[in-house]
């Protein structure tokens, strides 16, 4: 095919700007100019052009000034090469969000089959039930992970998860006649902003709770500010920005004592070592949340990833998203099938439990895989070498003058080390020597200027702690 | 498509068996850990081989209708061909290494791609800004109704706290406005499709905050008066928001900020042809006009003299803020700006064009051969309703039996009973990449099925009969929750 000498962009008459040409690409637009014509003329009309006579010829477009010119595949593939090459293959040592894992390589190639990937929403049960009996699966695994009775289906990401466990406190909470919730200081800063942009329109009133500056956890002592008053949530993390972990059976149990729901926040990988949030306190808590990311997801510039939403039995209803239930067809052979619609948009409209729709099916896909492939005693193996390879990371870095451990207390598979100069300017250039070295989190609190948080996981070989440390040491002589 | 039924990964779990190529060795637990944080029992996971896995899913996927295996007329959903080379590219390993926080100078070549990509959709819609950050379309939704909500207070305009939504909307549209702490004000259609142009006037005053509007809208017409709205809803000091479900009818053909439009988000999932997956992920990056723009969901992507870098809350403090913890569903944007390159000035064009002429051409060959049309009066845009009305009358054959057959006849269903003010339909929407073949099939299906039940109408409400299952018990489902498997 040859491209036609026709300029998508200049501005020409309407009738110009629309004409086909013959030879122009279509790109995956299958329609030969004998189909084209068979076709209008089978609508009555003699050209496109007929087929839009209801829109008023003004609003027309005559150009597309700001889209770029088409490639061809060929040309793309070189072009995407060349971005790709630019931003490099650099060593992370940053977590904060988001984790570096050894992803299978069953995993993407298995949730990109077009049969899971080109799949809608499995409205259609019975054409659907690959997808759905593997969410039964996935609503399993994540349910006793967690340690709780009810997983949904998943929701957008971590962040925007929890503001959705929020409002869903809101609602679950009958005894509590206020909207506020505790949001402590150690959560990840990205995930208040989330949180306080999705559920202060509801009238939410988000309350922050103070941190200990020795142990970087939540100053249990503060919380006694708020007792007595009426709580609708507590938020709790696990570990926490820095690292660190939090007493989540006092903040359960306190948070139980005041009438208030319990929303847990928590790494999926550390799970498998770490006390479950279903079996934190006397009883647990009502809700845990957070991103599914390391649990098969690739980096990929922070998406798409997904949030889990796990729940005690008594919430279900109140849970946002889709969930699937396993029944019987005519025939009473089981099958699976999107249940409790009756709290979703499309069928509850404005008295709906969320506005949300989708879910992060494809990465759920992905998820379940990387779950299966590893089960309960791989799973395991990841996080307990996580543990081990950021206590290497901490010891090497440790070992350098100035460098020192912020805070005292177990920590999980990230740290918070206090450098003896800013760590911004650190950061840049340890990113010239190839080293992603870890999140600042200067910008969002106070005098923490010189802190930076690092991670290191499975993927970490000793000659790479060795690297950061000898690039870390040079930065700051 | 296989029906042979698959057990439960579970039931084929063997104790102690994990693929041990994927996992580091075991060791302790490090003793800093406190005994009072450590997990007792280990989780529900499966305990299976590397085969087994790759087998069980494989099965699984392979009970799965999609796009690449069958015709999938979703109306309202734009189930298009989504391009290998959008998901080969941006799954290059350097993209999948990237990690969200990395720094300007290993993230020129990914921003580079998010800029073109919000400078290409600024054109196409033309509004004047755009941020990618919204995961969905009803998160774009969520987003453009904040900006709505914030651009009335930031005037000290308190008083505008109504929303109007036509009563054809998609159902997140009344959801969201509830979520943003608005109140919504519903609105008739006219017997034409069209918005009861009287009732809108009435609805209109200093409550109101905007209108949410679909255009075309979920009937599948073009709202003709879409400029008389917008100037009315302005003067009454209310803003207009797109729900861009339906933009692939007018994708190179008409933009919304021409039509008055103040927001606006795209789902891209749809229009710019990213996998459905499933079920997500999705991406509703948002658009806006000059007044709106301040307040677009932080983080940008933006231009300056040393390369491309993200402008957050901190530069923008009228922003509405951060709806994800980064920015977005990056690896689907990468997608769409793929497939935005991909198609070019020329190929956004066709899509509109093409869509349209798919669904004119499908919806005169159902008429012709005896279906009821919705709207007969009105040209098809990307998608049309057919009602059966008549067939439930006369042969009780309802939507739900001929979505249900049509999966025997290898068609995915319409989608059924959606927009709700229409009896019995079926929102039909072939787009752009079905050959004019498939469509004769998909006509030739419809007829059979309707020939069918004059014959022998249980036949066809015993439908289907060549999925893995058969119609499923969904009352039993939401009644007797059975939402986990547990061991025996």
């Amino acid at each position: 095919m040859c491209r036609a000498n026709y300029s998508g962009g200049r501005r020409k008459s309407l009738p110009d700007f629309h004409r086909v040409f013959q030879d122009e690409l279509m790109p995956f637009i299958p329609h030969t100019p004998e189909d084209t014509q068979a076709m209008l003329a089978a609508c009555g009309v003699d050209s496109t052009e007929a087929l839009f006579d209801e829109i008023p010829a003004h609003l027309r477009v005559r150009e597309l000034d700001g889209v770029p010119p088409q490639l061809s595949e060929m040309q793309i593939t070189r072009l995407m090469n060349q971005r790709a090459t630019q931003d490099g293959m650099p060593l992370n040592f940053v977590g904060a969000g988001a984790y570096e894992h050894h992803i299978p390589a069953a995993v993407w190639q298995i949730a990109t089959r077009g049969e899971f990937y080109s799949a809608y929403t499995p409205y259609q049960a019975e054409a659907s039930q690959g997808t759905l009996q593997l969410i039964y699966e996935y609503q399993t695994m994540m349910a006793s992970l967690m340690g709780l009775e009810v997983s949904n289906a998943s929701l957008y990401d971590g962040a925007s998860g929890l503001a959705e466990a929020v409002l869903m406190a809101g609602r679950a909470n009958r005894k509590s006649k206020s909207l506020k919730v505790l949001l402590p200081e150690s959560l990840h800063p990205y995930y208040r902003e989330c949180v306080q942009a999705i559920c202060a329109l509801q009238g939410f009133e988000l309350v922050s709770l103070p941190l200990r500056a020795d142990t970087g956890t939540t100053d249990h002592a503060a919380l006694q500010a708020h007792a007595g008053s009426d709580i609708c949530a507590v938020v709790i993390p696990q570990p926490n920005l820095f690292g660190q972990l939090e007493d989540v059976d006092a903040l359960t149990d306190w948070a139980a004592a005041q009438g208030a729901l319990s929303i847990a926040v928590v790494n999926p990988t550390l799970a498998a070592v770490l006390k479950p949030p279903g079996a934190w306190g006397e009883a647990g808590v009502d809700i845990a949340c957070g991103d599914g990311q390391p649990l098969g997801a690739p980096l990929s510039s922070g998406g798409p990833y997904y949030g889990f939403l796990c729940c005690k039995q008594k919430h279900v209803r109140q849970m946002p998203g889709r969930i699937v239930g396993r029944t019987v067809d005519l025939d009473g052979k089981p099958g699976y099938t999107l249940t409790l619609q009756a709290r979703e948009q499309h069928i509850r409209r404005a008295k709906a439990t969320s506005n949300i729709c989708t879910n992060q099916g494809l990465v759920v896909t992905a998820s379940t895989i990387y779950m299966s492939l590893l089960g309960p005693q791989g799973l395991a193996n990841v996080a307990t070498s996580c543990l081990e390879r950021t206590r290497k990371l901490a010891q090497a870095l440790c070992a350098i003058d100035g460098v020192e451990r912020v805070y005292s207390g177990a920590y999980g598979h990230e740290l918070a080390l206090r450098l003896p100069r800013p760590a911004q300017p650190v950061l840049e250039a340890l990113s010239a020597r190839n080293i992603i070295g870890g999140f600042a989190p200067g910008r969002h609190y106070a005098d923490m200027d010189d802190v930076l948080i690092v991670c290191a996981t499975e993927t970490k070989t000793d000659e790479d702690i060795a690297a950061y440390a000898a690039a870390l040491k040079e930065v700051l002589a | 498509m296989s029906t042979a039924a698959e057990p439960l990964i579970f039931e084929h779990t063997s104790p102690g068996r994990y693929a041990t190529a994927q996992a580091p060795a075991a060791q302790p637990l490090p003793e800093d850990i406190p005994a009072g944080l450590r997990r007792e029992g280990a989780p529900l996971l499966p305990e299976v081989s590397e085969l087994q896995v790759v087998r069980h899913y494989t099965r699984l996927s392979q009970q799965n209708f999609s796009i690449d295996t069958h015709f999938y007329p979703l109306g309202s959903c734009t189930m298009k061909y989504n391009p290998r080379a959008c998901n080969s590219l941006a799954m290059l390993p350097e993209f999948l290494h990237r990690h969200p926080l990395a720094l300007p100078d290993h993230s020129q070549g990914y921003l580079a791609c998010m800029y073109e990509l919000q400078e290409t959709l600024k054109s196409v819609t033309g509004m004047k800004g755009v941020s990618l950050t919204p995961m969905a379309g009803a998160q774009g939704e969520l987003a453009g109704v904040a900006m709505i909500h914030a651009y009335h207070a930031a005037r000290g305009d308190t008083a505008r706290t109504e929303i109007i939504v036509p009563d054809a909307a998609h159902g997140t549209n009344p959801a969201t406005a509830i979520q943003c702490g608005m109140k919504v004000r519903e609105i008739p259609t006219n017997a034409e499709g069209d918005v009861d142009f009287e009732a809108l006037e009435a609805a209109l005053g200093p409550q109101t905050a905007g209108i949410m509007l679909t255009n075309p809208s979920t009937l599948g017409v073009f709202e003709r008066r879409i400029e008389e709205i917008a100037k009315k809803v302005h003067e009454a000091g209310g803003l207009l928001y797109y729900d861009g479900a339906n933009l692939n009818a007018i994708l190179g053909q008409v933009k919304p900020g021409a039509m008055g439009f103040d927001v606006i988000h795209m789902n891209l999932h749809k229009t710019f042809s990213t996998p459905h997956g499933g079920g997500g992920p999705g991406s509703g990056a948002v658009g806006v006009s000059a007044r709106l723009e301040p307040f677009l969901p932080t983080p940008l992507v933006v231009k300056g003299g040393d390369g491309y870098r993200y402008a957050d809350k901190d530069e923008r403090p009228q922003s509405i803020g951060r709806l994800s913890a980064f920015m977005g569903n990056a690896g689907v944007l990468l997608r769409a700006y793929i497939y935005a390159r991909m198609l070019g000035p020329e190929g956004m064009r066709r899509v509109g064009e093409f869509a349209t002429l798919n669904a004119n051409y499908l919806m005169t060959r159902l008429r012709e051969r005896g279906f009821d049309l919705a709207f007969p009066g009105r040209r098809a845009t990307h998608e049309f309703i057919v009602t059966l009305k008549r067939q439930k009358q006369e042969l009780e054959l309802t939507a739900t039996d001929v979505a249900k057959r049509l999966l025997d006849h290898g068609f995915h269903a319409p989608t059924v009973y959606f927009p709700l003010l229409v009896p019995e339909c079926l929102l039909i929407e072939p787009s752009e990449t079905e050959e004019r073949d498939v469509l004769d099939a998909f006509v030739e299906a419809m007829v059979a099925i309707w020939e069918e039940a004059k014959a022998d109408i249980d036949k066809v409400k015993g439908a289907p009969y060549t999925m893995p299952v058969r119609r499923l018990d969904e009352v039993k489902a939401a009644r007797e929750l059975d939402l986990r498997w547990q061991p025996a």
